[in-house]
């Protein structure tokens, strides 16, 4: 059979992909007496720290068992944002009455091209990460199973590596719901599900965390008929309730069918079919779907390393114990990233291991404490935190107050059809002093790191308001709120008199 | 306008109680079971009805003293078809048998609005008759029967509710809601009060936010700034959240009301008939319509639901009782808004304002759009407690004389005013 243009294409990606990150016929280099640091897991943060180490003059060993670039660029942000985009791209085509145009009668979708187009996006961005690449800067990098074999050396497919520190950072793989049935019948997680040969009919997402949402939505947007279970009333836990509902609401408009509060009990196959039963307050009903796909979240990548045998401290759930300085209990060893740390996010990952090196090669004494970590789901509004939640700041009895300005109150948002979200600065009260901030938008992501800024460097309030923003902007509702915090800082009679004039 | 929306209101209670079990119907419509929230409501709006010389008052007496021996006497083993549970009641019940429907919750604020309606009654009906002294007494038996403590199955948030198939639900009273008089009665019980982690645990979830130029704590429904208000007057009296922002509960809810306004004036979806004198969104019932594209997006219509500002749900559907439950707070804004509802809203002068949701932009627009049929009791009962208080402050009266409520704030942390 002839083989078509795009699947020439199609394979031409997926070769340059992985000839990048996992080179076919690769011959480790000699090894060395003693390397000045060996890293353990060549993810975003095992990558940064060979490249500063490197920098700094070390030597510097890399072993990575499977592919460069880690979850992030293999099987998490960087597929599941590619293939968001393609899904914004057919919600805007149904909807383009919204904006003033008109929805094609028909619509079809293309797979094939979507997860082409995602390959392609694979393929160019691991150039900048490629296994030739990283050798050509001096970076000793070897392909295997690593294990310590004692506190200073660790053995890579039988060859024995010596150290004078370590890092691991072998990141975090998924964590797999126990639900009885489901390895039978078969299930996806954010490894695979880029590997669907073709879109399904129908979806079961198992966890409302931020995977499970975007890619409910995601999918839904596509055409697939989405069920998503989640066991607790709210999706994403851990963020403001408002901005959760949000979501929620997002995910109903898309068509996604909802079920909060609902656990995934049994599973079973049916035919062809998969049929999952949910258990909400007591009520079993049952779901039949063509595949399920599970986002329950991430648990450390730890197996096999025979941490006992360096004097390594960890359990399943947190991974590796590490102090402030980001040290094992063998203070040659360190750790970064998913592998050690709650925020599993790239940026943290890579910020910690800069300050892991720095610590390490150069005797520094950076925290992790002193990161300044913003994060973003990239749901559709995207919802964007920095910094501490509100009853976080409570439960260590600071006061808190909140500047609030709804995106319905911007002139951008509203021009975009795009007014559904809020920014939240939360300040320590009676001050301009930035303790964290919340923003749902189209572009909360973006519009965060004005606020990452403004607490990395120290800036209040009065300062950010004073920073002209340009107009028309979504990005402009940081500057409002800045705005009203001046604004509020009247004398107190005054403002009192002012409010009491409102009602 | 003000007494004859109170009148009306009032009258919902004697015509929807069932004559053997004394259990007040939900709503209005034909099959509605009792909700024992209601009931408590009935309770409280005895004492208005007596004294406003609309029943007399041993028929009112009476009418209470029916509940509360039908509910001192129901099945408490929190079996599928019982009543209740550790003192608790089953949110919706059977209204001539008293029995559990729907599988529905055992709810604790449901059952906390049935006790403070038990306990506003007796403190109402003071007389040595043996009919009211055996009404006192059984107030404070059932409250002194309600295991609060148990509804802190974690030891800190007190839980929404229980359920024979599951146990307790997987919500609690977190963030500003309605529970401060369940948290009231709940610590100031002398038999099973709650421990101070769950009043703890509630207001560590509190938000005090900057809004539209308004300072506040906030909570989207304005149902939620208005419930604890029927009952408890929060007037100068503040716990250690209120001192610390110096402000208190009741000017609290004189900012949620100019929220409101200022939400509908926006009107940021462009829902008919939002502006400065039609505001209300709240809990209550919604046209449940087939969805309509509006000013450049799909809209869907819910049915009952809570609804809120500024994140919603709006669907432009206004709860009118909501406007009238303000009048305490913002007199001047809620009486220009109510004869503008009057004049404006769907059906028949009044009753759009009594019916538990009208919404301008569905249903026939000639005649006003959609009008909730029927009236709901909760919408009933706040009516009739918030008009008194504007009216008299009889129910915050008879509220500032129970000693459990006067002992619950005083543990959570309440000084100041008539405390």
């Amino acid at each position: 059979m002839a083989v078509s243009s795009a699947e020439r294409a199609k394979s031409n990606y997926e070769r340059e992909y992985l000839e990048n990150l996992c080179p076919t016929g690769w011959r480790n280099p000699a090894p060395q007496s003693r390397y000045d640091l060996l890293i353990l897991g060549a993810g975003p943060d095992g990558i940064v720290a060979a490249r500063e180490a490197v920098a700094l003059g070390a030597r510097v060993a890399l072993i990575e068992r499977h592919r460069l670039g880690g979850g992030s660029l293999n099987y998490g942000c960087i597929p599941s944002k590619a293939l968001l985009r393609t899904a914004r791209l057919y919600a805007e085509m149904r909807h383009a009455e919204n904006f003033g145009g008109v929805s094609p009668a028909r619509i079809p979708f293309d797979w094939p091209a979507a997860m082409m187009r995602l390959q392609r996006i694979r393929a160019r961005i691991s150039r900048t990460a490629s296994a030739s690449g990283l050798s050509r800067e001096g970076i000793a990098l070897f392909f295997g199973n690593a294990r310590f074999i004692s506190p200073d050396a660790v053995a890579v497919d039988g060859v024995t590596l010596r150290f004078k520190n370590a890092l691991i950072a072998t990141g975090s793989g998924p964590l797999l719901p126990g639900i009885p049935g489901l390895a039978e019948v078969g299930f996806l997680t954010s490894e695979t599900v880029f590997d669907l040969p073709e879109l399904p009919e129908s979806l079961l997402v198992i966890g409302g965390g931020p995977l499970g949402c975007e890619l409910a939505q995601a999918f839904a947007r596509l055409g697939t008929r989405t069920v998503i279970a989640h066991s607790e009333p709210l999706f994403l836990p851990q963020e403001e309730r408002d901005a959760a509902q949000m979501v929620s609401d997002a995910l109903a408009r898309d068509g996604v069918e909802i079920h909060l509060n609902s656990k995934a009990v049994k599973a079973r196959a049916e035919g062809k079919m998969k049929a999952v039963d949910l258990l909400r307050d007591g009520q079993s009903m049952t779901t039949t779907v063509d595949e399920i796909l599970t986002g329950i979240g991430r648990m450390p990548a730890i197996q096999g390393l025979q941490l006992e045998l360096a004097g390594i401290d960890y359990d399943a759930e947190r991974g590796i114990h590490v102090d402030d300085f980001l040290r094992t209990r063998n203070p040659r060893i360190y750790a970064a990233g998913d592998v050690c740390l709650e925020h599993r996010f790239t940026n943290t990952a890579a910020a910690s291991a800069r300050i892991v090196v720095r610590n390490a090669l150069r005797r520094g004494r950076e925290r992790l404490s002193t990161l300044t970590i913003p994060w973003c789901t990239y749901t559709d509004p995207e919802i964007a935190h920095v910094g501490l939640y509100v009853q976080e700041a409570s439960e260590r009895r600071i006061p808190v107050k909140t500047f609030t300005i709804p995106m319905h109150d911007i002139d951008r948002a509203i021009a975009d059809s795009e007014d559904t979200g809020f920014v939240k600065i939360h300040l320590r009260e009676g001050s301009d002093h930035i303790l964290g901030a919340t923003v749902v938008a189209r572009n909360a992501g973006e519009m965060i790191n004005t606020v990452s800024l403004a607490m990395a460097t120290r800036i209040g309030l009065v300062a950010l308001s004073k920073v002209m923003h340009a107009y028309p902007t979504q990005g402009s509702a940081i500057q409002r709120a800045a705005e009203a915090y001046v604004r509020s800082r009247r004398p107190s009679r005054l403002a009192a008199w002012w409010q009491s004039r409102q009602i | 306008m003000i007494d004859a929306l109170q009148r009306a209101a009032f009258e919902y209670f004697p015509r929807v109680t069932h004559p053997a079990t004394g259990l007040v119907a939900d709503t209005s419509r034909p099959g509605s079971p009792a909700s024992v929230a209601v009931v408590g409501f009935a309770l409280s709006a005895y004492p208005v009805g007596v004294t406003r010389g609309w029943m007399g008052r041993e028929a009112a007496a009476e009418h209470c003293l029916r509940v509360m021996r039908f509910l001192s006497r129901s099945d408490q083993s929190g079996r599928d078809d019982s009543s209740g549970f550790h003192g608790f009641y089953f949110h919706f019940l059977d209204l001539g048998h008293g029995r559990r429907v729907a599988q529905c919750e055992l709810s604790s604020i449901d059952t906390a609005f049935l006790i403070m309606g038990m306990l506003m009654a007796a403190a109402f009906f003071d007389a040595s008759t043996p009919e009211e002294t055996e009404l006192r007494q059984l107030a404070l038996e059932l409250y002194h029967r309600v295991e609060w403590q148990w509804a802190q199955p974690h030891g800190t948030a007190v839980a929404h509710g229980w359920k024979p198939e599951c146990g307790f639900l997987n919500y609690a009273w977190q963030g500003y809601n309605e529970s401060g008089v369940l948290h009231a009665l709940g610590l100031g019980s002398p038999t099973h009060p709650l421990t101070r982690a769950g009043v703890d645990a509630w207001t560590a979830t509190y938000q005090w936010e900057h809004l539209y130029g308004f300072d506040f704590l906030y909570a989207g429904p304005l149902f939620v700034h208005q419930f604890p208000h029927a009952w408890i007057d929060f007037r100068g009296i503040r716990d250690r959240f209120m001192r610390d922002k110096d402000c208190d509960y009741f000017e609290n809810s004189r900012r949620a009301v100019a929220v409101q306004r200022e939400y509908c004036i926006r009107n940021p979806r462009s829902f008919d008939g939002y502006d400065a004198d039609c505001w209300g969104l709240s809990a209550g019932d919604g046209p449940a319509a087939a969805s309509q594209r509006i000013a450049g997006r799909r809209q869907a219509f819910a049915g009952y639901a809570s609804r809120g500002v500024p994140w919603g749900p709006d669907d432009g559907t206004i709860n009118g009782a909501s406007c009238v439950a303000s009048l305490v707070f913002a007199p001047e804004l809620a009486l220009s808004a109510l004869r503008t509802m009057y004049t404006r809203a769907p059906g028949d002068p009044g009753s759009s304002v009594r019916a538990s949701g009208f919404n301008a932009t569905v249903g026939d627009r000639e005649q006003g759009g959609w009008l909730s049929p029927g009236e709901f009791g909760l919408d009933q009962g706040i009516i009739v407690l918030m008009i008194e208080n504007f009216r008299t402050g009889l129910p915050w009266a008879l509220g500032r004389s129970i000693t459990g409520i006067r002992r619950g704030l005083k543990r959570a942390g309440f000084t100041g005013g008539w405390l």
